[in-house]
């Protein structure tokens, strides 16, 4: 066992609890500040991005151009919120509730699939809620997965029964992933069921899964893409649009419109931009689903190469001092669920950017912290509560 | 000690976590690679797409540049009419897309709300005319004949109609001084089409619009590119719905420059006028060889500078009213101007009329023989007849006149002197069987000119035709394997008879042929004013010039003036004595030849006159009548088409021109006070400071006996818009809206409730009293 700085014996006189909170030792002192304030500058630059978005679009902001402005601030005001809540309890405590999450997570996806889900952008992916708020339960499936096949996959390690994953556990683990998943194929929200299985393809790398498992998997993605390719599954107008990212020509009305538009717009921001609110595409609303799947053409064309860079590099920011976590974790379990977040930020961030890029297909994903979305806002800050909780590495009774 | 396990923290796992941190920074590296990439690579590039995404050009359409004759007068300029127009952005702004908003402005302008909303819908594959064929972006007009009355019900109620204007707007205008019309002259306009946008394109010109208007003819169309100006441009930044959300700058028009052309107006009015009248009396006359009237179904009269070629009038029958292009002209009216029965108003038969010269040609002739090397003063013979290989070319009217010299010839229109110089010159070029042939009658015809287009600055120009051996020879190649179709029939008509001849002999120059030539018949052709150029230059000892109507061209502020000087196209191939022999000749036509009983009491001693006359024969037609004449400052040739002889149709009519132009009253007195133009005028019309031109007060001398209080102020011509109220326009004119009477100083109050800065200036004529 080794010992570190904060692993001590509580020998020291008692104190006072503002002492308590500001000691060295407290939790105030080592969460991971860096990786928390680095998100709340890519919430704070989204909302104001969100906001040049939007301004303009009378027909969705019924005339009040802080709309969506007002609306955003919300979301991270509650993201924020449900983060500290996730801290305060600790994600070991959460263990135990995992299977009550799975399961509600699976209601509140089978729910969609009822007259209560709505269809936003070919997507039945929506749950109405009443009071003009919608929900996406798939953004919280996203959680419910790394944590179920945290659960799963760790406990046998953890206890020090083995020193990897059994393969009735890892075969347990992907059963548990694949109903979510399945239901969200069905609406079809194509983007998420993408991000959840790179997420579980993380989990299963952190969990010291088998390297047969971790081949196999990848193995079966690329044969069940080509399978569908072959066995034209798909329409071509649904191939075109997949593949419309890289020659826009063949989808030019739809998503071919869309990458070219955010291309353009992107493109002609140079190295400083045109300038906060001064963006021709934006202003011109010629970039569809801005404040949302295509944010990232805002920042882009208005903050320039400096600007979008600087965001690409928060997120870096982010996702590395992630990695620190999931390094530095001391039980298999935080290790998962560590990398699961990680697995999951990083490619929804390199899928976002990279289609508002024209690097990737375009798909329906919001940029983690950035978009305009209530449901995405709250589920990427309950992982940041989460991973703080794994930084503060505190025992389960405490 | 913590209670914390430290469990599952394997080899395996912890290389798998360094290989998902290397990959989460390769996936970020990428990201910031592909931004590097569109941002600063190729952002230019995508700037430029995204300028040409969001930005929306508008057009001012620059007023278009005056032309004016020699004082000042517009023949053509711009009036101001209230146009009303609409705004298809604002249109689209409302629920209905506008309905109920096009629908109150057909009510209040009088009009079917259906040729309203037609009227305002973009031209498509689907959608047939009317249509708006501009940018969507542009005003659409809805009516260009709004009163102050209805515009000011727009104006005032914005929020009734959304998106309309009314505007005074430039729209050309054909004032018709004197009642001038010079419409073949001044040409017109049309709007332009997709392949002239393109070829403008790509020749890197300025840009024209889907608006704009073009000159089709005339000098609209020659000096086009002076007379157009720079079309202003305000650039609009749009959304992605067409919405406009703000400028980006713009640029005010430029309105084209004046151009000042050497036409008199009071003298084109009389030439159109005669010309007229001339035929209207041919049409009276009978015709012993159709043994019906004379049909006089087009004719042209040119009046030119001798010394410098300058157009002072040119008038063509049958005419038509300019006015009739402006604003669109309707399908109806371009079937009157273009359908056979019209016989074609839109020709120019002062340059694209061409027939057999007759008679005037004998000039040519003469001057082919002096260079062939016969004596002016010998004695040739003026039989009435002359047989060649057994054909008989007879003399006019087979009269005989002994033994002349070539100077008399010319007098008395002798054919037969000309057709035995002609055979002679023939004989001597080996004949049928030529060997090199000096061909001196072909030779000084091109070098008169004849056979090509003299140049003047009108469009489309004829060349006319010198039938020589190689025309003949091509001719003959074009059309051998019909005419000796045609032979083959059994028929013994005359036309039989050509073809046969034709096409056993066509590629030859037969005698006939040369004979015909020599006093201008035959297969030759001529245009008007290659004739008055040629008749010029006798007059100014053998300069010939190129005709030229454009006098000069005046920037639209008056700074800049281009004066378009007379250009040499080359000399008479004849000496000077040849020149002072003919002259003399041409003035013996005048007192003792076959145009002397037209010029009966022509004071000569003090207006040496000139003429020649013409009568040239066309297969299967009436005669057509010619009359070539000049004196030393001007030079005018007429010609009506199956209007009879040279002297009987044209001459009474170039008599009276003369008699204007000088000032002749009837009894043969001279007072060049009453002349019209007794000397060219050399000089421009005034500027103005301002950079309006003066118009010359010309009524002045005539009018001083009535109102000797009249004020001298000059009716001022601007470059751009001008009203000029001449008692020669409509009565229509002067209850336009936007004709206001400066000098009252009553404006009526739609232009006050009119936004100022509109883009042309307006320059309010001064109405006499």
């Amino acid at each position: 066992m080794t010992s570190t700085g904060y692993s001590v014996a509580r020998y020291s006189p008692p104190r006072s609890s503002l002492g308590r909170l500001l000691a060295r030792d407290s939790w105030l002192w080592r969460m991971d500040w860096v990786m928390v304030i680095a998100a709340l500058m890519l919430s704070g630059l989204g909302t104001v991005l969100v906001w040049s978005a939007t301004r303009n679009r009378t027909e969705l902001t019924h005339g009040d151009q802080y709309y969506f402005l007002f609306r955003n601030v919300v979301n991270v005001v509650i993201g924020l919120v449900l983060a500290g809540a996730v801290m305060a309890i600790g994600h070991r405590r959460l263990r135990s509730a995992v299977p009550a999450f799975y399961i509600l997570s699976i209601l509140l996806l089978g729910a969609v699939l009822t007259p209560l889900g709505t269809t936003i952008n070919g997507a039945h992916a929506w749950l109405v809620v009443g009071g003009g708020f919608t929900i996406q339960p798939a953004e919280f499936a996203k959680i419910t997965i790394i944590l179920g096949m945290a659960v799963l996959l760790a406990t046998k390690v953890d206890t020090g029964d083995r020193e990897h994953p059994d393969h009735r556990t890892v075969l347990y683990a992907l059963a548990l992933a694949a109903l979510p998943m399945g239901v969200v194929l069905l609406m079809p929200d194509m983007g998420s069921v993408m991000v959840m299985a790179i997420v579980v393809l993380g989990v299963l790398l952190a969990s010291g899964a088998s390297n047969r498992w971790v081949v196999g998997l990848i193995g079966t993605g690329v044969a069940g893409a080509v399978l569908i390719w072959q066995l034209g599954v798909l329409d071509e107008y649904q191939i075109n649009r997949f593949a419309a990212f890289a020659n826009p020509a063949l989808d030019p009305a739809g998503v071919g419109y869309n990458t070219n538009q955010a291309r353009i717009a992107i493109g002609s921001g140079g190295l400083l931009g045109k300038g906060l609110l001064h963006g021709s595409q934006t202003t011109g609303q010629f970039v569809p689903e801005q404040q949302t799947d295509f944010i990232f053409t805002v920042a882009g064309e208005e903050l320039g190469f400096v600007g979008a860079g600087g965001l690409i590099l928060l997120i870096g920011v982010v996702l590395w001092r992630a990695c620190a976590i999931a390094r530095n974790a001391k039980d298999l379990y935080s290790t998962i669920v560590a990398a699961g977040v990680v697995s999951w930020f990083a490619f929804q961030a390199f899928e976002n950017i990279g289609m508002a890029l024209g690097i990737m297909p375009v798909a329906g994903l919001p940029l983690p912290f950035v978009s305009y979305g209530g449901t995405s806002m709250f589920a990427v800050w309950i992982a940041v509560g989460l991973l703080q909780s794994i930084r503060l590495q505190r025992p389960v009774s405490a | 000690m913590s209670n914390i396990p430290e469990t599952g923290r394997t080899r395996r796992v912890a290389i798998r976590l360094v290989a998902i941190q290397i990959l989460v920074l390769s996936l970020l590296l990428t990201l910031g690679g592909r931004l590097w990439y569109l941002q600063i690579r190729n952002g230019e590039q995508y700037t430029e797409e995204a300028s040409r995404n969001h930005v929306q050009e508008v057009v001012t359409p620059a007023v278009r540049g005056a032309i004016l004759d020699a004082n000042g007068v517009p023949l053509a300029d711009n009036e101001n009419r209230l146009v009303v127009s609409a705004d298809r952005t604002e249109l689209l702004k409302q629920p209905d897309d506008g309905e109920a908003v096009l629908a109150r402005v057909a009510g209040v302008l009088g009009m079917k709300e259906k040729d309203v909303t037609d009227k305002v819908r973009l031209c498509d594959a689907q959608t047939p005319q009317p249509c708006w064929n501009g940018s969507p972006y542009q005003p659409i007009p809805i009516s260009d004949e709004a009163t102050s009355q209805q515009a000011l019900q727009i104006v005032e109620r914005p929020d009734q109609f959304p998106g309309i204007t009314a505007e005074p707007t430039a729209v050309r205008r054909y004032g018709k001084p004197k009642g001038a019309k010079t419409a073949q002259v001044l040409g017109y306009l049309s709007p332009v089409s997709d392949e002239e946008i393109a070829e403008r394109e790509a020749s890197g010109k300025p840009p024209l619009l889907r608006s704009d208007q073009i000159g089709r003819a005339g000098l609209e169309r020659t000096y086009d590119s002076e007379l157009r100006g720079t079309a202003g441009v305000t650039r609009h930044e749009v959304d992605n719905l067409g919405r406009v959300i703000g400028k980006a700058g713009s640029t005010p028009a430029k309105p084209g420059s004046t151009v000042v052309t050497s036409i008199d107006s009071r003298v084109q009015a009389l030439a159109e006028k005669e010309l007229v009248q001339a035929m209207k009396e041919a049409r009276t006359q009978f015709d012993h060889n159709t043994g019906r009237n004379y049909k006089a179904d087009s004719g042209a009269i040119v009046v030119m500078e001798a010394k410098t070629g300058r157009v002072v009038a040119m008038a063509s029958a049958p005419t038509y009213d300019p006015n009739v292009w402006v604003g669109g002209i309707d399908a109806d009216e371009y079937r009157k101007l273009t359908g056979e029965k019209s016989n074609y108003p839109l020709l120019n038969r002062a340059t694209q009329g061409q027939a057999a010269p007759g008679s005037i040609f004998k000039v040519v002739s003469t001057a082919a023989a002096v260079r062939a090397g016969y004596p002016l003063d010998g004695r040739y013979d003026c039989s009435s007849a002359f047989d060649i290989e057994g054909h008989s070319f007879k003399n006019f009217e087979s009269q005989s006149y002994g033994p002349i010299s070539l100077g008399r010839a010319l007098e008395v229109s002798c054919d037969t002197v000309f057709y035995r110089l002609a055979y002679q010159e023939w004989k001597k070029d080996g004949g049928n069987d030529p060997k090199k042939p000096k061909d001196w009658f072909f030779r000084t015809a091109k070098d008169f000119g004849l056979g090509s287009a003299t140049g003047v600055d009108l469009p489309s120009e004829a060349d006319g035709r010198i039938p020589d051996r190689k025309w003949k020879k091509d001719y003959y190649d074009l059309n051998k394997d019909a005419w000796c179709e045609q032979a083959k029939s059994k028929k013994d008509d005359y036309g039989t008879a050509i073809a046969r001849e034709n096409c056993a002999e066509g590629f030859r120059m037969r005698a006939g042929d040369t004979v015909n030539f020599s006093i201008g018949q035959g297969d030759t052709l001529v245009t008007p004013i290659q004739m008055a150029s040629i008749y010029a230059a006798i007059s100014n000892g053998g300069t010939i010039y190129e005709p030229a109507v454009g006098k000069a061209v005046i920037s639209p502020d008056g700074a800049r003036v281009k004066e378009l000087k007379p250009k040499v196209k080359g000399k008479l191939p004849i000496s000077r004595k040849t020149r002072d022999y003919m002259d003399e000749a041409l003035a013996g036509v005048a007192t003792r030849g076959t145009a002397a009983w037209r010029f009966g009491g022509w004071p000569q001693a003090k207006i040496p006159m000139h003429a020649k006359t013409g009568t040239a024969e066309v297969y299967g037609k009436q005669t057509t009548s010619w009359f070539a004449t000049y004196t030393k400052e001007y030079s005018i040739v007429m010609t009506i088409s199956q209007g009879g002889t040279g002297s009987g149709a044209s001459a009474p009519a170039v008599r009276k021109i003369y008699n204007a132009l000088y000032g002749v009253d009837g009894g043969g007195g001279v007072n060049k006070k009453n002349g019209l133009l007794p000397k060219p005028k050399t000089e421009l019309p005034k500027i103005n400071k301002d950079g309006t031109i003066q118009q010359a007060d010309l009524d002045k001398k005539r009018r001083s006996w009535r109102d000797t209080k009249t004020p001298s102020a000059p009716t001022s011509t601007p470059g751009a818009g001008t009203t000029d109220l001449d008692d020669a326009l409509p009565p229509s004119s002067s209850d336009q809206a936007l004709a206001p009477a400066g000098g009252s100083g009553a404006v009526p109050p739609v232009l006050a409730a009119l936004p100022a800065d509109r883009p042309h200036r307006v320059q309010h004529a001064r109405k006499r009293p």
